[in-house]
């Protein structure tokens, strides 16, 4: 209900819930503000009293930021009495700063403001003034010029729900203070730069922009609205640009992130100007043989490599591969595209594969994070992706995080889920080890590894057996639910708690408030998926949502968190062995009729190999020639050992990347390409919204766009290509995907993000799916049951200990990014294995200290690190650190469905070798 | 930072004597202010550990514990004397000197507002009304002892007298106790 008043002698509409301050602007009257911030989530506080007006009959003035007009009301904010007071305040607030010639931000929204009021001197004392702290590595705290609006609480406790900042002592003493008064490099903040970007006086401010004396000195010369290179999360960002330098970056009010960025999207940039950048082709000497354990130094491939021009080696890449399709036939060469890519890289990758090279193997990483939960998806709802954005949470009454750690993978989500929880969400995490959302939730079930079927299937139990299922629902919707409720139905949680590891209570009385709730959302991560038995995992999970009718509502729905940026994209373009561009199976006959046509050649209908498998056919000597682009199989895969002495074996390797990597140590040509903030182009995040990227600075050197190289190589493999910019390719892809047929380029660049399904161009696409049914022949969605099965390889006597892996906040998948972003490198430099406590003595070790660990296929040795997350007999190694890398011990054995390894579980050994 | 701690401070006892108040609230973090007052009976001071394991008993973050103790000017930091006096300067006090009596006492104890003897007996510090008016220049010891009103003479009586020796007393005594703010037991040491 909107009601009308008076603002300066005219009469103004509010709208429900607008305050003065907020009808002003809209209004076009200024009105000076300094504790609140118009930025999503912020909520007025009051304090600091430099927006008061003048309400007429009232003996006090009102602050406006937060006073609600009521009708009739007769408002002056230009009154003498309120500016007088305006000014006051500034003056009061003015004594405590630095001069403003020594001001550390002399631009800081506090200096415009008194500019604009006029107030440049103050009468009053000043207080004494903090010493500056520069503990941390991205930003410095230099509270004298802190005015206490308290903006970078809020932002700390309530935007981002880190709470760490907090407002310490009272009155004059007032003090910003990090967790217990420590220094902000030591305290336990994430970085997410919220409250940088929150600070309105120049108090706390990224380093970038700092000389020695703590004052700006060094001004972006331009911006660029693009997105964030990493998760699947897609913050919207705005790059800051000095030369063809980034000097900062701020959050963008994109629907995934609302201003909101994680330490990597905020400060994990400088790996684009690093040294290492690859800038000119390079060409393997003739004399330099491969082998699966070489090194080459990053910083000077001379050793292993020559440069070349791009026409020789894109000459050579081309005719090595064309040598081995015309003998061996096209089923003999490979590619790997990228989930990091944009949506045109990856559809020209696959096309060159499909029809450069007349395969279907082509394959990315989604193999080795999401394929078991695609293939679940796509076998019982007939669609891969989310059915509802993870921005829905905040209309969740439960919300379930399982073998999810989004405070550390999809952080910004995360901001969402403990926001909900904070406002009353009951949250459930289902996870071994101990995690960032712990403290939030109303139950953490810290269960058995690799018992996740037993556990989800005792929770469907309960649902089923004290009928808290949805029956209006399971018949209109679903099939299956009978054998369903038979094959759960010795799944009792009184049977499965020895099992699992969780005391039947917990289950049932976890399984009722799921089953009761009136809108519930799951979110799933790799600890689903990536299992031997990641499908059924998967399998379950969705049957819980079916059963209880949480899709396609309100706060409701199944979310797996996509971990790339474009993983979304990748799979839906089609850079997958068994599918076509949107999910159209190979060897479907009407689809392949149909792409032999849109594309004018022949195909192959044989689905193609998966990434593991492909690495076993090369040992086979059945592939003989690999195109690799932006992909780090060296690192990420399984038994990197045995993935390295496939690539290392292969006749000839095409590596395309900005640095070289583990992978392109093994290459005949490497082909260096453009990162992130150089190149334009589309991406899908994990809500399926497509947004648009745009390129910020020029490439180093020689490198070039890797849609221009794809391009190149395909006219030399025969291929008859001249795409010239990017959206001619986004827009062929358009032509082939239904899905986004309402998205087009120009709808991208003037919206920035359009979520799909989108048939038309006027259609504002659709964020929450499935509410009448599913994509399937039936319309009815699958309720798949799932037998418990044990994880492959168990713990023994010779290896006693499980080992599981991941990702750590600050480092992104193999860490090629991450490792060379100084800020992010100096938080977490050093590889270590995080044992629980009392593992760690038992060992005899301290933290710090040297261990080896060993599994059956290979051996690491890494610092210690005593982490009371994980649970005895668990370790847990991130897979970023190439110095002491986690997947030369994982176990490829794979998901019979998704053909995904079991990087969550194998059994390990672990040895002190001595004091570090 | 908390979770690299691996001997705790806070002994079972003292963690129960915690948990025993969060049924009592509705929820864990109005138990904060209770937990800081039994630390504080047993150490007398709040130090920077005992905060983390506090944050860590009600599951709130270590700045939250933090924002309740600096808020009040009662918890210190690190142990005070075996006594602690406060003596008034609001404005019955301070009309009646009692400026000059904080003042005359730092100087006869050869320390300033808010620190401890060399001997670790005595701790002076100024406070604002002690709601003892009627004793104007008062001040108030932390075993509960009222002292007023005050001249340079008597303030000298009074410092002989708090700085007598008391009677060893059980560490663990007081534990059993309600969270008062003033209580005359300390662990020994
Ligand atoms: S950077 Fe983020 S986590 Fe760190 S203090 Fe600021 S808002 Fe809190
Ligand atoms: S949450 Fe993901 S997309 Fe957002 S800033 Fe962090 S890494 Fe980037
Ligand atoms: S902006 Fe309104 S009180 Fe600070
Ligand atoms: S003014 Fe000193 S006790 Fe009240």
């Amino acid at each position: 209900m909107s009601i009308s008043f008076t603002l300066d002698g005219r009469e103004v509409e509010a709208r429900a819930g607008e305050t003065i301050w907020q009808v002003a602007r809209r209004e076009g009257v200024e009105i000076p503000h300094l504790c609140y911030s118009p930025a999503p989530g912020y909520r007025a506080d009051g304090n600091c009293r430099a927006c008061m007006v003048e309400v007429e009959g009232e003996r006090v003035l009102a602050p406006s930021c937060l006073r609600r007009p009521s009708p009739g009301m007769k408002v002056a904010t230009d009154s003498a009495r309120s500016k007088a007071a305006r000014a006051m305040v500034m003056e009061l607030l003015l004594a405590d700063q630095p001069p403003r010639e020594a001001a550390h931000d002399p631009d800081s929204k506090f200096w415009r403001w008194a500019d604009k009021l006029g107030v440049t001197e103050s009468r009053f004392p000043a207080r004494h003034a903090p010493a500056p702290d520069v503990s941390h590595p991205a930003m410095a705290v230099q509270l004298d010029a802190c005015i206490h609006c308290g903006l970078c609480v809020r932002a700390c406790r309530e935007v981002q729900v880190n709470d760490v900042i907090g407002m310490g002592r009272r009155g004059h003493h007032a003090k910003i203070v990090f967790d217990l008064d420590d220094p902000m490099g030591h305290s336990t903040c994430v970085a997410c730069g919220e409250c940088v970007q929150a600070c309105p006086t120049g108090a706390l401010m990224p380093s970038s922009v700092l000389d020695k004396e703590g004052r700006k000195s060094r001004e972006p010369d331009r911006s660029v609205d693009s997105l964030c290179p990493y998760c699947g999360v897609g913050c919207q960002l705005t790059y800051q640009i000095e030369g063809n330098k980034i000097l900062q970056v701020d959050g963008r009010d994109g629907p995934a992130n609302h201003n909101r960025l994680c330490v990597k999207g905020r400060f994990g940039f400088d790996y684009v100007a690093h040294p290492q950048r690859l800038t000119r082709p390079l060409i393997r000497k003739p004399d330099v043989p491969k082998d699966a354990d070489d090194f080459v130094d990053p910083s000077d491939p001379s050793t292993h490599f020559r440069e070349a021009t791009w026409d020789e080696a894109l000459d050579v890449a081309a005719a090595g591969l064309r040598t081995i399709r015309d003998t061996f036939g096209g089923r003999a060469l490979a590619g790997f595209g990228s989930a990091k890519g944009s949506n045109e890289e990856a559809y020209l990758f696959q096309k060159l594969v499909r029809t450069g090279f007349g395969g279907n193997n082509v394959d990315h990483c989604t193999r080795l994070c999401h394929a078991s939960s695609v293939a679940a998806l796509i076998e019982t709802i007939g669609s891969g992706a989310v059915t509802a954005p993870f921005s829905e949470c905040v209309h969740s009454d439960v919300i379930v995080v399982i073998g999810a750690n989004p405070t550390v993978n999809h952080p910004v989500a995360a901001t969402f889920i403990k926001g909900a929880a904070r406002r009353g969400a009951k949250l459930v995490v289902i996870d071994p080890r101990g995690q960032g959302l712990s403290r939030h939730a109303t139950h953490h079930l810290r269960f058995k590894p690799g018992s996740d079927v037993a556990l989800l299937n005792a929770l469907i139990h309960v649902i089923i057996e004290e009928g808290l299922y949805d029956r209006a629902y399971v018949d209109r919707f679903t099939s299956g639910f009978e054998e369903l409720r038979a094959r759960t139905f010795a799944f009792s949680p009184e049977k499965m708690a020895p099992v699992c590891g969780v005391d039947a209570s917990t289950l049932r009385e976890v399984a009722r408030l799921y089953g009761r709730a009136r809108s519930a959302l799951i979110f799933w991560g790799m600890g689903i998926s990536q299992h031997v038995h990641g499908t059924d995992n998967a399998r379950c999970l969705i049957a819980l949502a079916l059963l209880c009718g949480q899709v396609g509502r309100p706060g409701s729905g199944l979310h797996p968190l996509r971990g790339q940026n474009n993983v979304q994209g990748a799979s839906d373009a089609g850079l997958i062995p068994m599918f076509l561009p949107d999910y159209h199976r190979t060897n479907d006959p009407a689809a392949h009729a149909d792409f032999e046509k849109y594309w004018g050649v022949n195909l192959d209908p044989e689905p193609g190999l998966t990434v593991v498998e492909i690495m076993a056919a090369i040992l086979r000597g059945s592939i003989r020639g690999m195109y690799i682009m932006g992909e780090n199989p060296a690192m990420s895969d399984p038994d990197a050992r045995h993935a390295r002495e496939a690539l290392a074996k292969l006749d000839h390797l095409v590596v395309q990347e900005i640095f070289l990597t583990e992978t392109a140590r093994h290459a005949d040509v490497i082909l260096p390409s453009t990162a992130f903030p150089e190149k334009t182009g589309t991406f899908t995040n994990t809500d399926r919204r497509v947004q648009i990227g745009r390129a910020a600075l020029q490439p180093p050197g020689d490198a070039r766009q890797d849609w221009w190289i794809v391009r190149d190589l395909a006219r030399r493999l025969g291929l008859g290509w001249n795409y010239e910019h990017p959206s001619e390719i986004y827009e062929e892809l358009r032509g082939c995907m239904p899905s986004i047929r309402g998205i087009s380029w120009g709808r991208l660049e003037r919206e920035g993000a359009v979520t799909y399904p989108c048939p038309s161009e006027s259609d504002p696409g659709h964020e929450l799916i499935f509410a009448e049914g599913f994509p399937t022949p039936t319309g009815r969605g699958k309720l798949v049951p799932a037998e418990v099965s044990p994880p492959d390889e168990l713990p023994d006597d010779a290896y006693p200990m499980v080992l599981t892996t991941g990702r750590l906040l600050e480092h992104w998948h193999t860490g090629s990014m991450t490792r060379r972003a100084t800020v992010l490198d100096r938080i977490e430099p050093e590889a270590a294995v995080h044992v629980a406590p009392a593992d760690l003595r038992r060992l005899g070790a301290n933290p710090g200290d040297r261990l080896r660990v060993s599994t059956r296929r290979g051996s690491i040795e890494l610092a210690a690190r005593s982490d009371r997350d994980v649970p005895p007999g668990l370790i847990f190694i991130p897979f970023c650190f190439a110095e002491a890398a986690a997947n030369l011990l994982t176990n490829p054995a794979l998901d019979p469905f998704g053909k995904i390894p079991e990087f969550k579980f194998c059994a390990a050994k672990v040895e002190a070798t001595g004091a570090g | 930072m908390a979770s690299d701690v691996t001997t705790p401070m806070l002994s079972e006892a003292i963690r129960d004597k915690i948990r025993a108040f969060i049924p009592r609230y509705p929820n864990k973090r109005a138990v904060t202010l209770p937990a800081l007052h039994i630390v504080h009976e047993y150490f007398r001071c709040v130090p920077y550990q005992a905060m983390a394991e506090i944050a860590e008993i009600l599951e709130i973050t270590p700045a939250e514990v933090h924002d309740t103790m600096s808020f009040y000017g009662f918890f210190p930091q690190a142990p005070i004397g075996d006594v602690r006096v406060w003596i008034c300067r609001s404005l019955s006090c301070m009309i009646t000197g009692g400026d000059e009596m904080l003042e005359h006492a730092c100087k006869k104890l050869g320390v300033r507002s808010g620190q401890t003897t060399p001997d670790g007996k005595l701790t002076v510090e100024f406070a604002e009304c002690l709601g003892i008016c009627d004793f104007a220049p008062a001040a108030l010891a932390d075993d509960g002892r009222i002292f007023g009103p005050l001249t340079p003479e008597k303030v000298d009586a009074m410092i002989e007298e708090l700085k007598k020796d008391k009677d060893p007393v059980d560490p663990t005594h007081g534990l059993g106790s309600s969270a008062g703010p003033a209580t005359p037991s300390r662990p020994e040491g």
